[in-house]
């Protein structure tokens, strides 16, 4: 079983978030973590290879130098192998290009499984990895909280508006994690020694010649939301202050 | 006819959801002043009925793909049913919710179009002839405006963020049936099992009310405290992740940057502190009230409204008035 696990380097969930002078977000000084919901992906890969008794983890992360890091950390954690795409023509993907690339980059090999994370918390917008099966031309379930492979098969268990549902599809296929798939190992010490010894390949675009990777969206602007202001502590015991929370909510707010 | 603006229709049982009335006015009024043609696409099977209702949300035209084998939603099925639709009737723009629906479809349908998407969206605006899109990025700590440099323009919406008209009788849609080919390689994902928790409380992303816990609900039975107030305002109860950590909740109750995102006319906080990652869920709600004991808790800088106090006195209390206020009608 050869699984391939799509990681991608974002900003710290706590990060403050400031424009840059040049119009853009303001990445300087911003502390980066693995998307959380990639940290899943690779537990499930890990899990699974383990499960199985064979196979290989091969964890792969387009982005800046940077982005080593998040890759080093998932090779500390148990994956064997990384793949990391560098290149200055990455500068103005959109989630078209993006998937372009790392579908290119999975058609070097051919993999049993791919698993991404739902969704990246940062500028993220949750399309990435359906849009790498789409190129792959092969199926994928998105919002996974369990996934069961068997032979040429998985079932994954996804989550719906007030439940979920368990579908079936036939392997190689794309499977994108949900908080509740499984609980993240830390990495080890021995597992972070080994990580130094561990292949991490780097592709430029040349590698890889994805076909046509030109932008299909473009963005003209960011801006920050007005900052929400504190509204008015109601004081009173709490008969009388919910009396009154009542009158504000009806009269003023017009909420109920 | 080449152009319009389409609309995905989701419909459950028949009836359509609420997004789907939010999205025809907005397309209503995105094709205002070129007095463009707004079509919904309506999936699924035995829908005619359905099909017939949209007229009165504003749309001028429904395609509908009645099948069996579109019965319940899966990716592929009508990934092709929209790609051949598309590709055939050239719409300029496609808006579908952002839902569970929206969110496995839009990508895949963007990306057999070769065509962009913008997901989330909470604003969509016309810019001379040009469609700019906006949505939230870092958890809504900023956002991004945009727009597609390809055709057509896909883009997912945010549910009860925009406003829907209150339908007008006279109005009718043409119902165009459309043809609906599926070959296996549409057809390779099965619904094997679906375990649904059928509730009667609205779904937390279209919840015009939300009663939402945190830790300080201390207890799973006393989510039972924050039901019943739910109940009393016809509302949705949601959770902090603590909640959800605690096992107190499931996590698809969660609200936050790892849960859901909701803006509902009013969110009820109770014993939520109000951390960064929470507030991305929610603070984008109209009206956000906050139960608290700690006057010192962040999520009095962001409430309009706060009560300091013991939620197991509060609310109790705001249940009873509340109910009071139902039973006076
Ligand atoms: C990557 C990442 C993602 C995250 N995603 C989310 C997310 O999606 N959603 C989310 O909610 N959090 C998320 N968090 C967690 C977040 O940082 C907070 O830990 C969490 O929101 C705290 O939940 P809470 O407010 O219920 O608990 P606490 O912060 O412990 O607050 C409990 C509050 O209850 C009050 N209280 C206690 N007893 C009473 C009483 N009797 N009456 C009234 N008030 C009382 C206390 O004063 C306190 O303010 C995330 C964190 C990380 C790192
Ligand atoms: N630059 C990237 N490198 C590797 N994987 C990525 C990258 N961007 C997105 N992904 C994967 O696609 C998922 C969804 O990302 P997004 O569509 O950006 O929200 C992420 O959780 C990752 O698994």
């Amino acid at each position: 079983m050869k699984i391939a696990v799509l990681i991608k380097q974002t900003f710290d969930t706590e990060a403050r978030i400031a424009l840059a002078p040049g119009g853009g977000i303001e990445a300087e000084g911003v502390n980066l973590i693995v998307n959380p919901y990639d940290e899943f992906a690779l537990e499930e890969a890990l899990r699974i290879k383990e499960k199985i008794g064979s196979g290989e983890v091969v964890v792969v992360s387009a982005g800046g130098p940077r982005v080593q890091d998040v890759l080093r950390t998932a090779l500390a954690t148990g994956a064997d192998r990384g793949i990391h795409i560098e290149d200055p023509g990455l500068a103005g993907a959109d989630e078209y290009s993006m998937a372009t690339v790392l579908a290119a980059a999975l058609k070097q090999e051919s993999f049993d499984l791919v698993l991404a994370g739902w969704r990246a918390v940062d500028d993220g917008s949750a399309q990435v990895a359906i849009r790498v099966a789409e190129i792959l031309g092969v199926p994928h379930v998105n919002v996974v909280t369990a996934l069961a492979v068997e032979e040429g098969r998985a079932a994954a268990t996804m989550e719906i508006e007030d439940g979920c549902q368990v579908v079936e599809v036939p392997l190689p296929a794309v499977f994108t994690a949900q908080k509740g798939l499984n609980e993240p190992r830390y990495p080890s010490m021995r597992g972070i020694m080994q990580a130094k010894k561990k292949p991490l390949a780097h592709l430029t675009l040349n590698d890889l010649t994805p076909a046509d990777m030109l932008p299909k969206t473009k963005p003209t602007g960011y801006f920050l939301p007005a900052g929400r202001q504190a509204g008015r502590v109601i004081d009173g015991e709490a008969a009388a202050a919910v009396r009154e929370l009542v009158r504000l909510l009806r009269e003023e707010a017009k909420a109920i | 006819m080449n152009g319009g603006i389409w609309v995905v229709v989701e419909a459950r049982d028949g009836k359509p959801k609420k997004i789907t009335y939010e999205m025809l006015s907005l397309a209503r009024r995105i094709a205002g002043a070129q007095d463009e043609e707004v079509a919904a696409v309506l999936c699924g099977h035995n829908l005619a009925e359905t099909a017939a209702g949209l007229g009165k949300y504003g749309a001028d035209r429904v395609y509908l793909a009645d099948d069996e084998r579109l019965a319940s939603y899966t990716t592929l099925a009508y990934t092709r049913v929209l790609a051949d639709l598309v590709r055939h009737r050239v719409p300029r723009v496609v808006l579908a919710g952002y839902t569970v629906t929206g969110r496995d479809l839009m990508p895949r349908l963007a990306a057999r179009l070769g065509t962009g998407l913008f997901t989330d969206c909470t604003g969509v605006e016309l810019d001379g002839s040009e469609l700019v899109f906006t949505r939230p990025v870092y958890a809504g700590k900023a956002y991004l405006r945009g727009v597609t440099t390809a055709s057509p323009a896909l883009a997912t919406i945010r549910p009860n963020v925009f406003p829907a008209r209150p339908p007008a009788d006279d109005r009718q849609a043409i119902v165009e049936e459309v043809p609906v080919e599926l070959g296996p390689q549409d057809l390779r994902q099965v619904i094997r099992e679906v375990l649904c928790q059928v509730s009667a409380r609205p779904e937390l992303t279209e919840a015009d009310i939300i009663v939402s816990g945190g830790r300080g609900v201390k207890a799973p039975e006393n989510f039972k405290l924050l039901e019943e107030l739910a109940d009393a305002l016809g509302g949705a109860v949601g959770a902090s992740r603590a909640a959800v950590d605690s096992g107190w909740v499931e996590h698809r109750f969660q609200v936050g940057q790892t849960g859901k995102t909701v803006s509902p006319v009013l969110y009820i906080a109770c014993g939520i502190s109000g951390a960064i990652q929470h507030l991305a869920g929610m603070g984008s709600s109209k009206c956000i009230v906050a139960i608290n004991k700690d006057p010192e808790a962040n999520i009095f800088k962001m409430a309009d409204y706060g009560i300091v106090g013991d939620l197991f006195e509060v609310i109790p209390e705001l249940t009873t008035v509340c109910r009071e206020l139902k039973s006076q009608g």
